[in-house]
């Protein structure tokens, strides 16, 4: 098995060991997006409206909670330092390490999206393609998070510092997400706004893992 | 290779200080004189809009900020770049210097677009594509200064600023543009319509003006920005030879 | 002179946002020089000190 893969299978492993805290970013997202009702009323042609947007400032923050610990947990043990030292390219390892990371996190918000999208009143037809955009938009939260997780590693107040690192990066996955799955909603045609959003996770995925890379070999120093 | 020496030269302590020693007058002397004469210009001389009335000479200060704001961060990012390459301390410490004053910029452009949409619009804030696109980028230098903040040792500070740096500058075309996108979904085209070909020379030449003496504004506090900084790694480096000492 | 002044009834709006820019800008340059100046002092304190130690 190449190291790409051991990695992935490595961080999966240590996941699933870890057992409970898989679920903490899901629970995190659902209780966060269930309060959106008790702050707006009940009304469902209000849930509807602001439904698919609550549901993505949910999942992006979702995933902003678990991504101090992409690396620290390697940082911590020594890890990482293996990883640098490896003979592979530390941004492949990096990208492995951000795919496990996206099978452990944003796979689980997306398979609990359906259960939101039915708290927040959104109508059968938006259900695939909240799907759909989740699907191709959350890699892209992954990456550019992974960029500032590797900047903020081994820092003792990094959570915070992460957060206003990375929320405003995440403003265009956001508005094209919404927009394609809001354009669906009214009969209109959501796939430009899909497009972009495709566009957006390519884009990430050439350019945050040598990012990524580069700011844990200074970190390592 | 003599290219990359002549770079080195630039990049000696002793050497910047008797540049910017010759430039700072000079300098001075230009923001002095651009800011009178754009002042003079802009508040008395130039036209009333017929549609805008004299809000419009709010613009000689707002977009002139809102430019800066933008150049600012493309050139902390090029200076990033450069520390990143050629290891420069120089390219870092203009990097870091650069900040606040494009954080002040940013600040500014949001304040008087404000100002100048409660009387066209009818109120303080309008999510119009420019000024959302001017308040995500106060967040990227809100960012990038924290990130300095939050090391101790400035040689790793500066790398990990330059790498933040880089990574926002490729994304502010992409939040510019995706801004302006949602905008349009949003919202009819939006009352102000500035900086197209279309703005009269009796506007414009103001304009540039006050944006040329923002530009020197910003190489005089650039400068002595920079100098305060090589002076504070030189404080660092004597107090650490004493601790050690 | 009292035209320029009232602005057309805007003065609220536009002096209010030059002073925001003349306060933004000043104090930048106050806060930028008064680190100078005092880095500077500090600098040169502690040179003076290093030469008293070493005579």
């Amino acid at each position: 098995m190449s190291p790409f893969l051991q990695t992935i299978r490595r961080d999966l492993i240590l996941a699933r060991r870890q057992g409970a805290s898989a679920f903490l970013a899901v629970g995190f997202f659902v209780v966060a997006a269930s309060l959106f009702p008790f702050a707006v009323g009940p009304d469902p042609d209000v849930l509807a409206s602001i439904g698919a947007g609550v549901i993505w400032v949910s999942a992006l923050l979702a995933t902003l909670l678990s991504l101090d610990r992409l690396f620290q947990a390697d940082f911590e043990d020594g890890s990482l330092d293996l990883l640098v030292l490896a003979p592979q390219p530390l941004f492949l390892l990096v990208l492995a390490k951000t795919i496990a990371h996206w099978l452990t996190t944003a796979l689980p918000l997306i398979i609990a999206a359906p259960l939101l999208a039915m708290f927040m009143a959104i109508p059968p037809e938006g259900f695939a393609p909240l799907l759909l955009a989740m699907l191709i938009g959350t890699p892209a939260l992954s990456l550019i998070g992974a960029v500032g997780a590797a900047l903020t590693v081994g820092m003792r107040r990094g959570g915070v510092l992460l957060s206003l690192l990375v929320l405003p990066l995440y403003i265009p996955v956001l508005i094209f997400s919404v927009a394609s799955i809001s354009a669906a909603l009214i009969g209109q045609d959501g796939s430009p706004a899909m497009m972009l959003l495709g566009a957006l996770s390519l884009f990430s995925l050439v350019l945050a893992p040598p990012a990524a890379a580069a700011a844990l070999r200074l970190s390592l120093e | 290779m003599k290219a990359m020496s002549r770079l080195h030269q630039f990049a000696n302590p002793m050497r910047f200080a008797r540049l910017s020693q010759a430039i700072l007058p000079w300098a001075i002397g230009l923001t002095v004189v651009l800011m009178a004469v754009g002042l003079y210009w802009g508040l008395v001389v130039s036209p009333v809009d017929y549609q805008q009335g004299d809000t419009v000479r709010i613009m000689y200060v707002h977009v002139p900020a809102a430019w800066m704001a933008m150049f600012t961060y493309v050139f902390m990012a090029a200076a990033s770049a450069a520390g990143l390459i050629w290891r420069h301390p120089l390219a870092d410490i203009a990097a870091k210097s650069a900040a606040p004053i494009g954080a002040g910029f940013t600040f500014l452009a949001l304040v008087t677009g404000a100002l100048w949409g409660q009387p066209m619009w009818g109120t303080w804030w309008v999510w119009d594509g420019r000024l959302t696109s001017v308040l995500i980028l106060f967040f990227l230098y809100l960012g990038y200064m924290a990130l300095w903040q939050a090391y101790d040792e400035p040689a790793k500070a500066s790398r990990a600023a330059a790498i933040l740096a880089l990574v926002g500058v490729v994304n502010v075309p992409i939040i510019h543009y995706s801004v302006e996108w949602w905008n349009t979904l949003h919202q009819p085209a939006s009352v102000l319509k500035i900086g197209g070909p279309s703005i009269d020379p009796s506007m414009l030449w103001p304009l540039l003006i006050m944006a040329l003496a923002f530009n020197a504004y910003f190489v005089v506090v650039l400068l002595w920005r920079m100098r305060s900084e090589i002076l504070a790694r030189r404080i660092h480096i004597v107090l650490m030879q004493r601790a050690a000492s | 002179m009292s035209g320029f002044f009232e602005m057309g009834g805007y003065e609220a709006y536009v002096w209010s946002s030059y002073a925001m820019a003349a306060i933004v800008l000043v104090g930048l340059v106050v806060v930028s020089l008064r680190s100078l100046r005092a880095r500077e002092a500090q600098l040169k304190a502690l040179e003076e000190d290093q030469k008293g130690d070493a005579s």
